[in-house]
Order: C-alpha cells, then sequence, then structure tokens
C-alpha cells in the first residue's frame, strides 16, 4: 500500500504495567478510561510491528468517558506530523470501541491537537459516520484494520 | 388543524409503529407519495446498511408490515431510496457507485435498469416533481441529472461539478426544476437548467460567509410551497433560508433568490442528520443525540421576520442515532424516523399547534 515507510524510525516506549483490577470491569456497566485503553492498546500501527501503546499513540489520560451521558472521547497523537495513517488508526479505535462496549456509547475520535498537519481535515474525517461506514466496505482497508486489530500478540 | 392547542403547549409525539426487519444501520426513508389514498394503503420504503432496501406497508387491521425485500441488486450499503411521484418506481443509491431503479409489478418489485457513472459511492438520490428526472450525487464531488427515456432507459443529461467535496444530498424544488445539493465542502448549491439545453449550473452558493453552515450539511427540505428550505448540519444547527423578498430570481443567471432567514441552534448536541418540512408547516429533525425536535413557525415576528419555535423534543427516540426523519405526505400527523438501531418508528402528532393570528 506505501512504497515508503511514512515514519522509518518511530521511538518506541515500554508497555505501562497492566492493572490488576481486582474485580471484572465488566461486571457492571459503568466504563471508565482504562477499559476503553484496555480494549485498545494492543491496537497494532499499521506500519510498524508496535502496539499503539509503545509507540505512544495514546494512553489512559488521552480517553474520557462520560458514563452518564454514554459518551467516549479519545484523541491519538500519530507519530508524525504527515501521517497518512491517522486515518487508519482512526478506523481501528472506531471498529475496537464498537466491538467492545455498548452500541449506545457515542464515540468522537480526534487527533491530538498540534499533532497533524491536516488536523482539521483530519478530524472531520474520522468522524464523519457516512466516511466511515463506506471506508469499512473497502475490502482493502478493512483488511488493513482487521491486520491491525488481530495481529496484535506481537 | 383542528385538534392544536399552541396556548397550553399541549403536543405529543406517541410511538405508534416499530418496523424490525433491517440487520444494520437504517439510513433513510421514503413515503410512497401516491399512497394512503385511492386504495393503495400507507406505504414507506426505507434502506440499510444490509445492503437491502425495504417496503412497508399498513394491513387492513393497523398493522405494519414488510411487503418486499429489495435485495440483490446492490452489493454495498444501500443509502438513500427516492419514489417516482406517480409512486410505481423506487430509486435506490448505494456505496457499490450505482443507482438501481424498481418497478412494482404485481406483488414483487423488480430491478428494471441499473444507473451507472459515478466513480464511487452515491449518497442521495431525488425523482423531479414531473417525474421526467433523476438526479444522483456522489462522493466524486458530482451531480448527475438523468433523463427518464421509454422502455426504462436513463440517460444522463449533465454532470454538475462545483463542489469540493463528497455531496451529501440532492432535493428538487416542490414544482421547479430547481435542484438543491449539500455537501461535506459545507455549502448549499442550488442549480437550475439554462433554456431547455441540458445546460444546467449554479446559480447561488450559500456558504458560511452567507450565513451558511459551518461544517458539513447533511441534508435539506423545502416547504410544501418551494419558497422557504429548511437545512441541518454537523455543525450542530438548523437553518431556514428564504426566496420571499426576491421569488422572481428563482432562475436568475448570477444571484440565486435565497437568503438566510434564520438559525436554530441548541436544540442537538450532536450531529443533526435529517431535517423534513411537513405539508403543515412543521418542521422535524433528527441527530446523532438519539432525538427528534419539531419546530413551527412563530407567529410573533420579531423585527427581522418570522422565526421557529421548538414544539418539542423527543429524547431517546431510538437506541441510536437518527438518521432520517420523514412526513407521512398525506397524514401530516405521522412521522417516520429510522436509526442506527436498525429500526424504523412511525410517531403521531397528538396535537399540533395552531396558527396563532
Amino acid at each position: 500500500m506505501t512504497l515508503g515507510l511514512i515514519n522509518a524510525n518511530p521511538v518506541v516506549h515500554a508497555k505501562r504495567e497492566r492493572v490488576a483490577r481486582t474485580d471484572d470491569p465488566h461486571a457492571d456497566d459503568a466504563v471508565d478510561p482504562l477499559d476503553v485503553f484496555d480494549s485498545v492498546r494492543d491496537i497494532r500501527d499499521p506500519e510498524h510491528p508496535y502496539s499503539l501503546e509503545q509507540l505512544s499513540v495514546l494512553s489512559e489520560e488521552s480517553i474520557t468517558v462520560d458514563e452518564k451521558l454514554g459518551r467516549i472521547q479519545i484523541t491519538f497523537t500519530p507519530t508524525v506530523q504527515h501521517c497518512s495513517m491517522a486515518a487508519v488508526i482512526g478506523l481501528c479505535l472506531r471498529v475496537k470501541l464498537m466491538q467492545s462496549f455498548p452500541p449506545h456509547f457515542k464515540v468522537d475520535i480526534n487527533v491530538s491537537p498540534g499533532s497533524h498537519a491536516e488536523e482539521e481535515s483530519v478530524n472531520k474525517q474520522l468522524n464523519d459516520k457516512e466516511r466511515v461506514a463506506a471506508a469499512l466496505e473497502n475490502p482493502n482497508l478493512r483488511q488493513l484494520v482487521e491486520e491491525c486489530l488481530y495481529s496484535s500478540e506481537l | 388543524m383542528s385538534d392544536v392547542d399552541l396556548a397550553t403547549g399541549n403536543s405529543s409525539l406517541k410511538e405508534i409503529h416499530k418496523l424490525v426487519g433491517h440487520t444494520d444501520r437504517v439510513w433513510h426513508l421514503a413515503w410512497n407519495p401516491v399512497s394512503g389514498s385511492n386504495g393503495l394503503p400507507p406505504t414507506l420504503a426505507s434502506c440499510s446498511g444490509d445492503k437491502t432496501a425495504r417496503i412497508w406497508q399498513e394491513g387492513p387491521s393497523g398493522s405494519w408490515d414488510c411487503m418486499a425485500v429489495l435485495e440483490d441488486a446492490h452489493n454495498r450499503t444501500v443509502r438513500s431510496c427516492s419514489w417516482s411521484p406517480c409512486g410505481k418506481l423506487l430509486a435506490t443509491a448505494s456505496f457499490d457507485a450505482t443507482t438501481a431503479i424498481w418497478q412494482h409489478v404485481g406483488s414483487d418489485f423488480e430491478c428494471v435498469a441499473t444507473l451507472e457513472g459515478h466513480e464511487n459511492e452515491v449518497k442521495s438520490v431525488a425523482w423531479n416533481p414531473s417525474g421526467s428526472l433523476i438526479a444522483t450525487c456522489s462522493r466524486d464531488k458530482s451531480v448527475w441529472i438523468w433523463e427518464i427515456q421509454p422502455g426504462n432507459e436513463f440517460e444522463c443529461v449533465a454532470v454538475l461539478q462545483g463542489h469540493t467535496q463528497d455531496v451529501k444530498m440532492v432535493q428538487w424544488h416542490p414544482n421547479l426544476d430547481v435542484l438543491v445539493s449539500v455537501s461535506y465542502d459545507n455549502s448549499i448549491k442550488v442549480w437550475t437548467e439554462d433554456g431547455d439545453l441540458d445546460d444546467w449550473h449554479c446559480v447561488q452558493t450559500l456558504a458560511e460567509a452567507s450565513s451558511g453552515h459551518s461544517s458539513t450539511v447533511w441534508s435539506l427540505s423545502f416547504n410544501s410551497d418551494g419558497d422557504r428550505m429548511v437545512t441541518c448540519s454537523d455543525d450542530l444547527t438548523i437553518k431556514v433560508w428564504d426566496t420571499s423578498e426576491n421569488p422572481s430570481q428563482m432562475f436568475g443567471e448570477e444571484n440565486g433568490p435565497w437568503f438566510h432567514r434564520c438559525t436554530l441552534s441548541g436544540y442537538h448536541d450532536r450531529a443533526v442528520f435529517s431535517v423534513n418540512w411537513s405539508r403543515e408547516g412543521i418542521i422535524a429533525s433528527g441527530a446523532a443525540d438519539d432525538a427528534i425536535c419539531l419546530f413551527h413557525e412563530a407567529k410573533d415576528y420579531l423585527a427581522n421576520g418570522p422565526s421557529y419555535k421548538l414544539i418539542l423534543k423527543k429524547e431517546k427516540a431510538h437506541a441510536m442515532d437518527v438518521n432520517s426523519v420523514q412526513w407521512n405526505p398525506k397524514e401530516p400527523s405521522i412521522l417516520a424516523s429510522a436509526s442506527d438501531d436498525g429500526t424504523v418508528k412511525l410517531w403521531k402528532l397528538t396535537a399540533v399547534p395552531e396558527n396563532v393570528s
């Protein structure tokens, strides 16, 4: 799909230690940012054999949850400012959240402020549900997303 | 209407039917315009991410049943549907880049034509008031106008370029061959034909600078007279546009007649996907906040003209985003809504504000 890597030398960080949760996080209906982070931290970067967590694309702190209103907001930080993979990362996050949390949750996904050269247009595209639906019907994109989601055991 | 009570604000929107059958989100709805009279029961078409369209009809006992599933013509999402004015043909637009034409033959719907030409997803389809033309629009940024020829042949007579991003919806004026398109580029464009030459051009662009929307415009609807239209947007607002000060410019060369009348904001807190103007003058809106709002014109004229007021807000009208709201053209107290939750609902507005003189 790409002729050369967008970011050939990403900085790789250690994975954070997993918090052993004493209770089953899904025992009640409450969703918190750590639940969300746990569901997306192992998504593989579209370009590199590292997880989004290892590349510091996102963290627990970049996630907010409003349980009462049913809102999940994620901001992520592409590894480089002109990252053409931002749309794919956004799709991966959206698909993973759709699979992991009740369908009534409203999900907003944005790149963190200043992290992308085309910030406004990337954010608009990531949150246009018609474009998202069409992208997920594209076999090539769908396959790329599935690879990022399911080859997470690295 | 007689059972109307503005003074007490005594209106309610009651769910009367829930139509279950689609296996994915329902994107759009269209009432058959001739149904509900001449022995044809009220009939509604819906289309879905499950790649089908469904035809729903009211039975003799008042129940609603799915009378047909239109499948195998599209291999991706069916995004939009539109009946011909005679109610005999249904057009369905799909992410597979085609538009299918279905004919009601006996109890079945047969796909009698496929309109091909757009480069990618077709997002909306609309029949003109005389039934002679179809407009389609696409992610390829263009609007196509198709002429209906004898024998179910459809010929593209114009390709309208002007939008800089996906075109989300097209809609015809209720009694003139004036077409309006709305787009991801935040603008609304008005198109007319130059004489009889199949020479279509844009006569007006309503962008943010003309008090327009600041994000994707998702939908538009004309009032029954065609002298006003309403649009809704990802910017969370609904805008009413008016022609009353210069109606003769409808076919103008340079400046179309539309000007910004008012903006309704603060009613939905997520993207507004659908607006529809009833024959009785009530605007319905459906949004990503799962709610439906109804508005009517307030008669206490402000210095700058008429304004619109909220009649009611139906919170949690659906379990997920509301993608389409459509008033029944024959029975204007009946509203249909479609949602990401896969259902279609029929609502009855039990009392409406009267026109206070």
